[in-house]
């Protein structure tokens, strides 16, 4: 280490053999960088659920402009719309298909007496070019009433449980008081708003839920017929419907303001956007404490070297090599253990929290770019090495 | 090099400002010899680290003027009284040994501030200049494994390592007991003899005046006593 640093700077590397040679501080400092690091790592993980979930909820249909509520900010959250809008949007030159999208959540009593709250879904089935890939094949099984298609991955239900879901060896459940039967699997999984997804007809909701009626579905589906056109249509659609309760946007729009609204304005979103703030702030001023404490424990030093003539850019450097030195060591614990607790949080919550490479990479130059704002801080203490003190 | 290395002329000092200003230095001159060991003392507050601060380019001189290896101090800005105490050495009462840095390291710190070298070449010149300093079993020892006389003379081996033409010295014995104090002392006159450097010391310590070879004594800042001894330098 020291021979590398040596090499590196072309100079003695001072400041990792002062750090070195106090070795309880040396810890202490690492830990404060690797703690400050996992939550980070934590808060951002779990940020990247939530953005990784709300997209994945976009999944089981596929429509390029939706008309929405004007109370929607997310697709679950809401009122409804009228129908006849489908019919009015249909008449727009350019718009080529257009579906009712039902959504409602419900809650599944299970036999071991836990509540799963499950997210339906519900298209008509002669709209099958709105399923996603994996509802699309299986669309014409749920002709019969009460036949569904279930998640794989239901948080709190064993995924063993319904691996083997098929057409020939269906599963039956019990919910709102009806036999449902689930003849074939999707995969959603668990998110924030619910701990899985079912994929119905249009006529199993609205028995499902029957305070809803067919005329007010949640979300109108338009496909066009050239996509360069989207822009132009949803301009066109939003003159037209501009007197009616209602947002009209392409579906990508629909996903980044719902991820906006989600990270940005749900208390979930914001905490956890500011516990990384916290993180790194934590991080700043524990980098900062420990290295104002050195260079105020080596002034006596630091003076020597000036009376020998050093000038006062040597001190930055020392001081910013200790930052660096920190960080970067700081950095494998911290990016270790967070790797340990993202298995912890996928395991408890079944949310997909996972590392991956971008985010180690922005962690990682983030840690260093904080641990030289503290250096820099931490500099500012080196005013007191003075050598005619020294006599 | 024949001419004084040192010359003072009409130096005054003060310290503090406005009302509370008290004068430090009142007119000292003096020009020291090449190659000799000159001895500054007083009782405390007399003034004599003043003038050994403000020689040793510590302090922006205010009044009068000091020639130091033929450079004028006296208005020289911060960046040039850095660069000319590279030209310098400084030994301190406490040793000041970086305490993180092995004694090889230290004296090391004496040559990098002269900017990158020969690696095998630096690392001979330190091990010869630790070696004169009888610490050479002890090169890659850290000061806190170190007594107070090795310490010592290991911020001697900092200070002359890089061929200073002026070493300036701080009572530096006054940590030592007397037996190591002679050594360091005894040492730092041979060494400045055989490089023909010039040593500026200041002392309270009677043991050493028997090794100078001038001594000045100042007292409320004003110089009141100039002593050569018999012992010539070599040079003069």
């Amino acid at each position: 280490m020291s021979y590398i640093l040596g090499k590196l700077f072309g100079r003695l590397p001072i400041g990792w053999l002062q750090l070195r040679h106090n070795p309880a501080r040396l810890a202490a400092a690492l830990a404060g960088v690797a703690f400050a690091n996992m939550l980070v790592f934590v808060q951002l993980g779990i940020l990247g659920v939530l953005n990784g979930t709300i997209k994945t909820s976009y999944d089981p249909i596929v429509s390029d402009i939706m008309i929405s509520s004007y109370d929607s900010n997310t697709l679950t959250e809401g009122s409804s719309v009228s129908r006849r809008l489908l019919f009015r949007a249909l008449s727009v030159p350019g718009i080529s298909a257009a579906a009712p999208l039902y959504m409602g959540k419900l809650d599944w009593k299970r036999a071991d007496g836990n509540t799963v709250n499950l997210m339906v879904y519900a298209l008509p089935i002669e709209a099958g070019s709105f399923a996603g890939p994996q509802v699309q094949p299986a669309l014409a099984r749920l002709t019969p009433s009460d036949h569904v298609l279930i998640d794989r991955s239901i948080r709190g239900v064993d995924p063993q449980e319904l691996a083997g879901v098929t057409q020939q060896t269906p599963y039956r459940f019990e919910v709102q008081d009806r036999t449902v039967t689930a003849v074939g699997t999707l995969g959603v999984g668990a998110g924030f708003s619910a701990d899985g997804v079912i994929f119905a007809s249009d006529q199993t909701f609205l028995s499902l839920f029957p305070k809803r009626i067919g005329g007010t579905p949640s979300h109108i589906l338009l496909q066009v017929e050239d996509k360069k056109a989207i822009p132009a249509l949803v301009a066109q659609l939003r003159e037209m419907l501009k007197d009616e309760p209602v947002l009209v946007r392409s579906t990508a729009d629909a996903i980044a303001d719902d991820v906006r609204y989600q990270t940005t304005e749900r208390p979930t979103g914001v905490i956890f956007g500011f516990g990384v703030f916290m993180g790194v702030l934590v991080g700043i001023v524990i980098v900062y404490q420990v290295l104002s404490t050195d260079v105020a424990d080596h002034l006596k030093e630091y003076a020597t070297l000036k009376a020998m003539g050093y000038p006062q850019r040597f001190f930055f450097g020392i001081v910013l090599e200790e930052a660096l030195v920190l960080g970067l060591l700081g950095f494998v614990p911290g990016f270790l253990l967070s790797n340990l607790v993202y298995g912890f949080l996928s395991g408890v919550t079944a949310l997909p929290v996972e590392m991956n490479l971008q985010r180690a990479v922005m962690v990682l130059v983030g840690t260093l770019a904080a641990s030289v704002i503290s250096g820099t801080l931490a500099t500012r203490r080196l005013n007191g090495a003075d050598p005619a003190d020294l006599f | 090099m024949t001419d004084s290395p040192i010359i003072i002329r009409h130096l005054n000092h003060w310290f503090g400002k406005g009302e509370a200003s008290k004068q430090a230095l009142f007119d000292i001159s003096l020009s020291i010899a090449p190659g000799s060991l000159t001895v500054l003392m007083g009782p405390s507050g007399s003034g004599k680290t003043t003038v050994l601060t403000l020689m040793g380019c510590l302090r922006e001189v205010m009044d009068g003027s000091i020639l130091l290896l033929g450079e004028e101090l006296h208005g020289a800005g911060p960046k040039r009284l850095e660069a000319l105490r590279r030209e310098v050495g400084f030994i301190f009462q406490a040793h000041n040994l970086h305490e993180s840095l092995t004694a090889r390291q230290n004296v090391m710190m004496g040559l990098e501030v002269h900017g990158r070298g020969n690696a095998q070449a630096r690392q001979r010149a330190i091990e010869h200049m630790l070696a004169l300093l009888g610490l050479e079993h002890r090169i890659d020892y850290l000061p806190g494994s170190l007594s107070g006389g090795q310490k010592q003379r290991v911020a001697i081996a900092r200070a002359l390592v890089s061929g200073p033409k002026i070493i300036f010295a701080d009572e530096p014995t006054a940590a030592l007991d007397k037996e190591s104090g002679l050594q360091v002392v005894t040492l730092l006159k041979a060494l400045g003899r055989e490089r023909g450097t010039t040593t500026v010391m200041v002392t309270h310590d009677n043991r050493i005046v028997d090794l100078a070879d001038r001594i000045l004594v100042m007292e409320e800042g004003r110089l009141i006593s100039d002593t050569k001894t018999v012992q010539k330098p070599a040079i003069v």
